[in-house]
């Protein structure tokens, strides 16, 4: 363990501090309010707020063990969001090897080429060759019933669960001059994106009355929607100190992060309804799946990635 | 009694791959004597049910495997010497015929033998591994033993998407999500024959699928 950055323990600290006000605010709310009605909601915002320590504190973990604690608890997550996903799939018997391959091969080596820094495989493995290989393998495999339906949505898998999600930690990678090379920004990145949920899920169920989309997603507001990206692009503003932005480029980056996070929980959750189902999984207590935590973080890491990449590294 | 230490693991891992939700509708877990009995499509449905039973029910849990496929070689090894599953003859692997086993009392003897007074089993009435799209006639074994041990407790489960984890002639798994979901259990009733009391088990199967 090398010696960690200044930052890093100040950031860290305020996640604790937030931690532990979120505590203190559940536990009164749980004694203040007897309405039966509202007994529902507190039960599941206390396990949301415990679930959000035990996920800072892997999270953390993972970062005091550099690039590769990263890699590995990003690839998992990748893996435990493609399960959930394909176990919405009407696969077929057929799917089963290309399936294989995405979960045993092609994971593992996208992520692989993160840790070896090989940027220009990185970004079109999946794009490219997994996407030519999913159709290719299941021509092979024979069965033609659903044919197009069957290859577009592994590749859709593959793309969101995957690509999209790995490029959290390929921030690792990105050489900026005079910054240091660390898991600062994916810090960042993780708690603008998850702070904005957050704090969208808060400021909806404070004043929430305009639902945006009642079909897709009953929860959210546009109250919740405004509310929630405004302070989290403050937020973000606020902790420049940490990025190489200056504050207003923070503000602008917070909010791509904050808009696009908006549109993964949104499309992510089109999916859920088609599918009929409330939550992707039950693995995270109060949240539901990885996929329901991480729906967000799989839009806005890449776009945050390449914003980064082409203003800031030389 | 104890379970051997590969069990263990090897319930460990089965539970990983296929991240069971296990549920008891109208039921829950006890270390009385019971026949577990279940659908069965993959070669996975005994080790997730068997490691979703709590510790002290497992110690005391056996399978029932078919004695053609799992007493030769690396099989026999996992299933007798691991999970001390017993063995019994089915009729060779032409179910279309749906002819009943030579002597189905050996089978029925072999059972009565590995359960004693105070052990159980896992059980799959259908005797093969199915598509998992339909659950098959039960065979009558289910209904001979019951026959011999009046007032036996029947607990049946429904595993869902185990076969889309391994299908039937695949050796390497694929990660899904899959549901484990145990009813109330039952027993022969007094004169029930046996065509009623088979298809009441093969319902009391079905009726789990989708709670």
């Amino acid at each position: 363990m090398k010696n960690l950055d200044p930052q890093l323990v100040w950031a860290f600290s305020g996640v604790l501090g937030l931690l532990t006000i979120s505590s203190l605010i559940g536990w009164i709310i749980r004694l203040a309010v007897k309405k039966p009605e509202a007994q529902a909601t507190i039960r599941n915002l206390n396990a949301r707020i415990g679930a959000w320590w035990v996920m800072s504190a892997i999270f953390g973990l993972t970062i005091v063990l550099g690039q590769a604690g990263s890699l590995v608890l990003f690839g998992l997550m990748s893996l435990l969001a493609l399960r959930e996903y394909v176990t919405l799939l009407p696969t077929r018997r057929a799917d089963h090897h290309t399936l294989f391959w995405a979960f045993f091969i092609i994971t593992p080596l996208q992520y692989v080429l993160i840790g070896i820094h090989w940027y220009g495989m990185f970004a079109i493995l999946i794009p490219v060759y997994a996407f030519l290989f999913v159709p290719t393998r299941l021509a092979i495999a024979g069965d033609t019933e659903l044919f197009l339906e069957r290859a577009s949505t592994i590749q859709w898998g593959l793309m969101v669960c995957i690509y999209c999600l790995s490029y959290a930690p390929a921030l690792l990678m990105l050489q900026i001059p005079g910054y240091a090379p660390d898991a600062k920004l994916l810090l960042y990145l993780v708690l603008v994106d998850q702070l904005s949920d957050v704090l969208q899920y808060v400021w909806g169920k404070l004043l929430g009355k305009h639902k945006i989309a009642p079909l897709v997603s009953p929860n959210k507001t546009w109250e919740g929607f405004i509310g929630g990206v405004a302070t989290a692009t403050l937020i973000g503003s606020a902790l420049w100190w940490m990025t190489p932005f200056r504050p207003w480029a923070a503000a602008v980056v917070s909010l791509a992060i904050t808009l696009m996070g908006f549109a993964g929980g949104l499309t992510m959750s089109a999916i859920k309804r088609d599918r009929g189902v409330k939550d992707y999984g039950t693995l995270i207590k109060g949240h539901g799946g990885i996929l329901d935590r991480m729906d967000s973080m799989c839009f806005a890491a890449p776009v945050f990635f390449h914003i980064v990449r082409y203003f800031y590294v030389r | 009694m104890s379970t051997h230490p590969l069990a263990g693991v090897i319930a460990a891992l089965a539970r990983l791959i296929s991240g069971v939700q296990v549920q008891w509708v109208d039921s829950e877990p006890d270390t009385r004597q019971a026949v577990y009995f279940a659908n069965h499509s993959s070669h996975l449905d005994f080790v997730v049910l068997w490691s979703s039973l709590p510790f002290e029910v497992r110690a005391l849990t056996r399978p029932v495997a078919a004695q053609d496929y799992w007493s030769a070689g690396l099989r026999k090894a996992l299933a007798v010497n691991v999970f001390r599953a017993v063995l019994v003859a089915r009729h060779t692997a032409t179910c279309e015929t749906q002819q009943e086993p030579a002597d189905p009392h050996l089978a029925i003897e072999a059972m009565r033998e590995g359960m004693g007074e105070h052990e159980s089993l896992i059980l799959f009435p259908e005797g093969t591994r199915g598509t998992g799209d339909e659950v098959a006639a039960f065979k009558s074994g289910l209904y001979y033993l019951c026959q011999q041990r009046p007032g036996l407790r029947l607990v049946p489960a429904y595993l869902n998407n185990l076969n889309r984890i391994l299908p039937k002639g695949e050796v390497l798994p694929v990660p899904f999500l899959s549901r484990l979901t145990f009813g109330p259990a039952m027993t022969l009733e007094a004169g029930e024959s046996k065509p009623a009391f088979l298809a009441r088990a093969r319902e009391a199967v079905c009726r789990l699928k989708d709670l």
